[in-house]
């Protein structure tokens, strides 16, 4: 299986995304630089943590307009796997992949911690790894991470089980307690939470690693 | 161009002598311009003149230093990749105390920006940062609320600046004292990888080759920031605002990749960044340091704003700026790289062979001035210096505690003591996926992708320790460091300093840089961990009332990839041990402690004493019980003294611990001093812990069990301590945010 992770300028987690699929999961994995218009036949795109184009203006709103968007926007609609985590999941609500917005914390601060989830599906390529209703624990690192959509566009997450994550200690004040979600085809998956930081069972927790072991089987049964 | 007459002479604080020296150097009058380069280069900010005398002491060769001070951060070694290719770690910390007391936001900001481009300038990439922190009370009747705003500026700064680069916030400390209301201090350690054969450096080689400026554009910001960090604050300090430069983290981000990404190209043949006195000190120290000269044309120089006079661009401080001397033939990949990037990169000029800093602009020369003299000849004083400056009596007071569960319970909601989470959640501590402790641990520990090995950082101050007794808190100051270090398995093998002191013209003042300049370096010398470079920060004085001596150290270390303990006891039923011992204590040697200050209130006599060789003994054997995995949980007594070590030992995880001590010391003392060489250790395996201590001949007392969720001490029979460990958590989670938020004083 092929890793494409996305490089805009103000990615600052594309290692450690590449480091995670790569070297621990053991897949291939390549850099996407954000001025190139494709995704260069990778299975699973990666949008990575950062601050894409300083995001001074608004988390993601410069780099829905970069070329390797229009890439990851097609590949996405052919049914491809796009992964977006952190400032990735505020790029794929700002570009329209995923409905809603991430907004300021409800502290207002930033905050890097651990935090437990409850994975709400296991009915996704990113998710089939785990345990329905299983309890994990992955970092978050954001200060625009609290969740928000309308009522309909919440209620409509639920009843098409399209949440993915929730936080079992709302950290940021996320509608719904909700730490990520799905596309309607379930193929484009957008998170707050960083897995790629917790695969080591060294740096410790390994709760993320789940994502990876999903993908993998997923492609091996969409492959076969 | 403006007249020089006396009055602009000493508006540029040069004093009468300075201006001659200057003259005999350019063998005329200076212009306003060179008068200009002259004052920021020969700035104590820039040149160390009242102190380069003493750090001359300091040991700053060792079996694994690539690099001593003079370069942009110090180099050692770290270990060899799976493809046998040397790596190097490059480190330094920086001050940014008075731009972040004028504007706490942007002076912290830029003092992460600062040297985190110090680091990358050699060639590694930053993959981690730590803070040492001091600020006034919280809770101070008159400058409480302003102190309190400081603070919340300074974490926002740093958060803001790391979090976007993208390097860790690893740890630090948080400190806080009356003498930093007016002063606070802000010290950054940073600390970068790179492959050996890749290291770069700040020299302007090969006559004929381009000069190359990139990054941010040249704007007003940030004149004279040299010099305002070299003088005092006065009431007029308010107007010093413009001075202080503003950070564009994303800018530096993007400098950093392009760095790299042009260094590999194999077309730099030297780089250095503009920091402090921005494009003037990078293009004579460039000069100086390989021997040549540089030629610049001002008019190719990218600015922010019009009009700018030669005098300002010289002397802007903007950020995020770099210069690079490109090998002649190949500048074109250099500037393709920075376009890629989107950064501005323009040829300004080139290096030349007379020696020479020539700057033109649009062709009519504006400064010629050697550039060695300006850059290595600053004046050097060797400032009067008397007994350290101290008004703390030396006889203890009578004192005695009635409670000694409610000290602790003051202890936990100290400033100095309470936890630090609402500070360090600010900060992403694992971006880049190297942390293996962080913040809240003794040392933090990163694992290191590309050798397979780990490299552990510590940082420690310790201003009322030194302000009683500046050699000896200084002494202590680098044990802990080391200490620290071999509480998480790791082994010294670089060290770097930032020195915050007050006015060195006072000689009481002097006399406390003397003294901690000898205690450092004596302690360096004995734990090996030879200074690679570091910062001074004098004059950091508000209205003729200084800081406290706070000189800070930041240890690094390394050791093989193991799964290091923290500090916490992970289960009950473990033996403890003291290794060490009870140690010695008496009241005079009480009086700098956190007991003192926080529960007493009052500051006497003198630091604890420190034995050197028992403290290296204990060190040894606690690194090899670390390594080894003979222990579950190490972390050593300092501030706060045994009581309050035990306190932080069940925090993590809320496991307590029934202690039992044989002890003829009375309970404030035998519960609250702090002597060094002292490490708490628990373990599932006393025998091994009792043999590995025999064997390096230090003392394993053993002190009782952990257990349950309360914390009992008590000796001879005799209970001194009975907390619930929740609820001592409790008071000490929570006192930060009520300290911040109300202001109000919390007792217990």
């Amino acid at each position: 299986m092929k890793f494409g992770v996305v490089v805009f300028p103000g990615s600052n987690c594309d290692h450690d995304a590449w480091h995670a699929a790569g070297r621990v999961a053991g897949h291939q994995a390549e850099f996407l630089w954000h001025n190139e218009d494709t995704v260069r036949g990778a299975d699973c795109v990666i949008l990575p943590g950062g601050f894409s184009y300083g995001d001074y203006l608004r988390c993601g709103a410069i780099a829905k307009f970069s070329p390797v968007m229009n890439a990851v926007k097609r590949h996405a609609q052919e049914g491809g796997l796009v992964l977006g985590i952190c400032n990735g999941f505020q790029i794929l609500t700002e570009c329209g992949l995923l409905p809603g917005a991430l907004i300021r914390n409800r502290g207002l601060n930033f905050i890097c911690k651990p935090v437990r989830l409850r994975v709400e599906t296991v009915n996704s390529p990113f998710t089939c790894a785990y345990e329905p209703g299983q309890e994990t624990v992955i970092p978050i690192a954001h200060g625009e991470g609290c969740y928000v959509a309308d009522e309909r566009t919440l209620d409509e997450l639920e009843a098409e089980d399209r949440v993915a994550f929730r936080y079992l200690d709302n950290p940021n004040g996320s509608l719904r307690d909700i730490a990520g979600i799905l596309n309607p085809g379930r193929n484009v998956l957008g998170m707050m939470p960083h897995p790629e930081r917790a695969v080591e069972p060294l740096l410790g927790s390994a709760g993320g690693l789940g994502v990876f072991h999903s993908l993998a089987r997923c492609f091996a049964e969409r492959t076969r | 161009m403006s007249e020089v007459t006396p009055e602009i002479v000493a508006a540029h604080s040069i004093t009468p002598d300075e201006y001659q020296r200057i003259v005999s150097i350019l063998g005329r009058e200076p212009n306003l311009t060179e008068l200009g380069i002259f004052s920021v280069m020969w700035s104590e900010h820039c040149s160390y003149k009242s102190s380069r005398v003493h750090l001359k002491k300091l040991p700053t060769r060792g079996r694994y230093v690539v690099q001593g001070p003079g370069e942009n951060a110090g180099i050692v070694t770290l270990g060899h990749d799976a493809e046998g290719h040397e790596w190097v770690i490059a480190f330094k910390i920086e001050s940014h105390n008075h731009p972040s007391f004028i504007e706490p936001f942007q002076g912290a900001a830029t003092g992460v920006g600062g040297i985190l481009r110090d680091i990358f300038t050699m060639g590694a990439r930053p993959i981690a940062v730590m803070d040492a922190l001091r600020f006034g009370p919280l809770d101070d009747p008159d400058a409480g609320a302003r102190n309190r705003r400081i603070l919340d500026g300074v974490v926002h700064g740093i958060a803001h600046y790391g979090n976007c680069f993208g390097v860790p916030t690893v740890g630090g400390e948080t400190m806080f004292e009356p003498s930093y209301s007016g002063n606070p201090l802000v010290n950054v350690f940073a600390l970068g990888i790179a492959r050996r054969d890749k290291i770069f450096y700040g020299r302007a080689c090969g006559v004929g080759n381009p000069v190359i400026y990139a990054g941010a554009k040249t704007g007003r910001d940030g004149i004279h920031g040299a010099t305002m960090a070299s003088g005092e604050f006065t009431e007029e300090s308010k107007q010093k605002r413009p001075n202080v430069q503003v950070g564009d983290p994303f800018m530096e981000k993007l400098l950093l990749e392009a760095c790299l990404e042009a260094m590999e190209t194999g077309a730099v043949a030297g780089i250095q960044d503009m920091g402090a006195a921005g494009l003037t000190c990078s293009t004579c120290e460039m000069g100086s340091r390989a021997g040549t000269g540089i030629e610049i044309d001002l008019m190719h120089v990218p600015q922010r704003e019009t009009g700018m006079t030669p005098y300002e661009i010289m002397l802007s401080e903007s950020q995020e700026r770099m210069l690079l001397v490109a090998h002649q033939g190949r500048e074109q990949e250099v500037l393709d790289v920075f376009r890629k990037w989107g950064l501005d990169a323009r040829i300004v000029g080139h290096v030349t062979g007379d020696g020479m800093m020539r700057v033109k602009n649009h062709g009519e020369v504006v400064a010629e001035i050697p550039a060695r003299p300006l850059a290595d000849e600053a004046p050097l004083y060797n400032r009067p210096y008397t007994k350290p400056l101290r008004e703390a009596p030396m006889e203890a007071p009578a004192f005695a505690s009635a409670d000694l569960t409610a000290d602790l319970f003051t202890l936990a909601a100290a400033q100095d003591l309470c936890d630090k989470r609402w500070i360090w959640e600010q900060y992403d501590f694992m971006v880049r996926t190297n942390t293996v402790l962080g913040p809240g641990a003794d040392a933090a520990v990163l694992r290191i992708k590309e050798t397979g090995t780990m490299i552990a950082m510590a940082l420690d101050g310790n201003g009322r320790y030194c302000y009683l007794d500046p050699r000896q808190g200084a002494r202590l100051l680098v044990a802990e460091c080391a200490r620290n270090l071999a509480c998480v398995g790791a082994e010294p093998v670089g060290a770097t300093n930032n020195l915050n002191f007050g006015n060195p013209e006072r000689p009481g003042i002097m006399g406390q840089i003397v003294e901690a300049i000898e205690g450092i370096a004596e302690a360096c010398t004995f734990f090996e961990a030879p200074i690679t470079g570091g910062n001074v920060s004098l004059y950091n004085e508000t209205l003729g009332e200084a800081v406290f001596p706070t000189p800070v150290i930041g240890l690094v270390g390394t050791m093989p990839l193991i799964e290091p303990p923290g500090i916490g006891f992970r289960a009950s039923g473990r033996a403890l041990y003291l290794i060490g011992g009870i140690g010695e204590a008496g009241e005079t040697r009480m009086g700098g402690t956190q007991y003192a200050k926080q529960v007493l209130r009052t500051l006497w006599g003198l630091p604890p004493e420190i034995d050197f060789e028992a403290e290296k003994r204990v060190q040894a054997a606690v690194r090899e019980m670390a390594r080894s995995g003979a222990v579950e949980s190490a972390h050593d007594v300092s501030d706060g003294g045994l009581g309050w070590c035990l306190a932080e030992c069940a925090f993590p995880h809320e496991v307590g611990a029934r202690v039992e001590l044989d002890s003829s010391l009375r309970p404030e003392l035998l519960l609250f001093h702090e002597g060094p060489s002292r490490v708490v250790v628990s373990t599932a395996n006393p025998a091994l812990v009792e043999e590995i201590a025999a064997r390096h001949g230090a003392p394993a007392l053993r002190i009782g069990e952990t257990g349950a969720g309360e914390l009992v001490v008590s000796n001879r029979g005799a209970e001194l301590l009975r907390v619930s460990v929740r609820e001592l958590k409790q008071r000490w989670s929570a006192a930060l945010e009520q300290w911040l938020h109300a202001g109000q004083e919390i007792h217990a």
